[in-house]
């Protein structure tokens, strides 16, 4: 079983690191090409605009889409959430729109506003520290998608920041940045699970 | 559920921004204009100063932040992050550049200096990133609080050769640093001039703890390439864009030679007809007086 990693801008090594410490084979996905030797994606955190248009640019984004609707597993996050969901409140850019959602761009504001807080993840035994950076939250799903997490904002509105709809997980912050692979773990478990 | 405190501006945060900068290209902008094409080429971000290097250098006088009704219309243009320059020293140029709400500070050279000092960088909720000639400035800078390095080069000169110097110059130093037993570590940290916890941290992990990006004097694909693979983590473009033939084109190359760093058919296929890169300065040519990387040390 081969994990790829989009690795057209982002963290896609820290990605990488975190899959080969659980025991997966990982390859840098750049072509289509590349796509085609993975049984699973992952979309790393990165710029969401840049990813979008880079992956449209070099002939990636509708591989991706085909493969996605074809069941391979893919999680994202951040940007990755992003390019999964099928739209943005705020403005247009290429998204796959495989994930039934409606994001917010940077709904927390702007990089003064990159938080790091403890959050609750249903699934997970005990609490896990979320590393959000200029992150998007979830406005509203669709009828398939099962909500793992939830913060509040400041108006005491309750957003979701992890989701999964079958074989699409996707998270609004960085596990990758941290040492905890429960996520990642949930994930590959999808893969087996095919 | 509510977080529990959320701690923003902690080092994990303000450097986790660098990280997923990664493998991107940083373009230098003047104007609302400029910030829009190089968000279309694929810029990861852009950076907002009052005149890029080659113009500072052509122009002479004091290079200052710039004016902040500019970076509020290039904030407003583009979803991408907007970085801006502050003189090194100058805390309340980064003050007003916080207010603004620009993502990432780059305490830069290439302004004129205003200080022997740089700036307290912890003392600010927005990261920054610094410029250095080697380990030792490196550590330096991220003990001042630094998120994110890059190399100097010399900017304004569309030579490359300033900004290879300075990153070969920091991977041999990080490699020997590797070697040290623990009884050499205080001693190195003497010799670098850098903070020892920070010195005992590269010698054990063998990498610096923040993204190092590089900077100063590229201008095509092939150096954005070159740079790639000699170990930096993303590229900050300034005069070599603007400054040349077919700044889109241009900006589209340079982007995408930097995805595909290691593919050199690819990397020579966007080089084609993008005509005149800029016209540049042989670094042998330029006085020491005129070098901007000996600016904070």
């Amino acid at each position: 079983m081969t994990v790829g990693v989009l690795a057209l801008q982002g963290d896609f090594r820290e990605h990488a690191a975190m899959l080969e410490s659980i025991g997966c084979n990982t390859i840098e996905v750049r072509t289509s090409e590349d796509l085609d030797t993975v049984d699973a994606l992952v979309i790393p955190g990165g710029e969401s605009t840049t990813i979008g248009m880079l992956a449209t640019r070099y002939g990636l984004m509708d591989a991706m889409r085909s493969r996605c609707i074809d069941g391979m597993p893919i999680f994202g996050t951040c940007a990755g959430m992003i390019v999964l969901a099928g739209a943005t409140s705020d403005g247009n850019q290429p998204q796959l729109g495989v994930l039934d959602a409606l994001v917010r761009r940077n709904a927390f504001g702007r990089q003064i506003d990159s938080f790091e807080a403890t959050i609750d993840v249903r699934g997970l035994a005990s609490p896990m520290t979320a590393v959000f950076i200029r992150a998007p939250w979830i406005e509203k799903v669709g009828a398939d998608v099962e909500v793992l997490a939830s913060v509040m904002d400041s108006y005491g509105g309750s957003h979701p920041v992890v989701v999964q709809q079958g074989h699409i997980l996707a998270t609004s912050f960085h596990p990758e940045l941290t040492s905890d692979t429960r996520l990642h773990e949930m994930f590959v478990a999808l893969i087996s699970d095919r | 559920m509510a977080p529990e405190t959320p701690a923003i501006g902690s080092d994990k945060v303000k450097r986790g921004l660098a990280e997923m900068l990664k493998g991107g290209v940083i373009m230098d902008v003047i104007n609302a204009e400029q910030a829009k094409l190089a968000e279309d080429a694929g810029a990861c971000a852009v950076m907002s100063l009052e005149r890029v290097p080659a113009d500072i250098r052509a122009q002479g006088g004091i290079a200052r932040m710039a004016d902040p009704a500019r970076t509020e219309e290039i904030i407003a243009a583009v979803s991408i992050p907007v970085m801006a320059k502050s003189r090194i020293g100058h805390f309340v140029e980064a003050q007003i550049l916080e207010s603004l709400g620009v993502d990432y500070i780059d305490e830069s050279e290439v302004l004129t200096p205003v200080d022997r000092h740089h700036i307290d960088k912890h003392s600010f909720t927005v990261p920054f990133v610094c410029g250095a000639k080697d380990l030792g400035e490196a550590l330096r800078r991220i003990g001042e609080g630094a998120a994110m390095i890059r190399t100097k080069g010399e900017p304004g000169t569309g030579d490359v050769v300033e900004a290879v110097r300075h990153i070969r110059k920091l991977n041999s130093q990080v490699a020997w640093l590797t070697t040290l037993d623990a009884n050499e570590i205080m001693n190195a940290a003497k010799e670098l001039a850098a903070p020892h916890d920070l010195v005992q941290l590269v010698a054990s992990t063998g990498t610096l703890p923040v993204v190092n990006f590089a900077a100063g004097g590229i201008s095509t694909p092939a150096d954005a390439a070159l740079m790639m693979q000699l170990g930096c983590d993303g590229i900050f473009v300034g005069s070599g864009v603007f400054k040349g033939d077919n700044p889109e084109q241009r900006a589209a190359a340079i982007v995408e030679a930097t995805t595909f760093y290691e593919d050199a058919e690819r990397i020579g296929k966007v080089s084609r007809n993008l005509g005149e890169a800029m016209v540049g300065i042989n670094m042998d040519e330029l006085p020491v007086s005129q070098l901007m990387q000996n600016r904070g040390s």
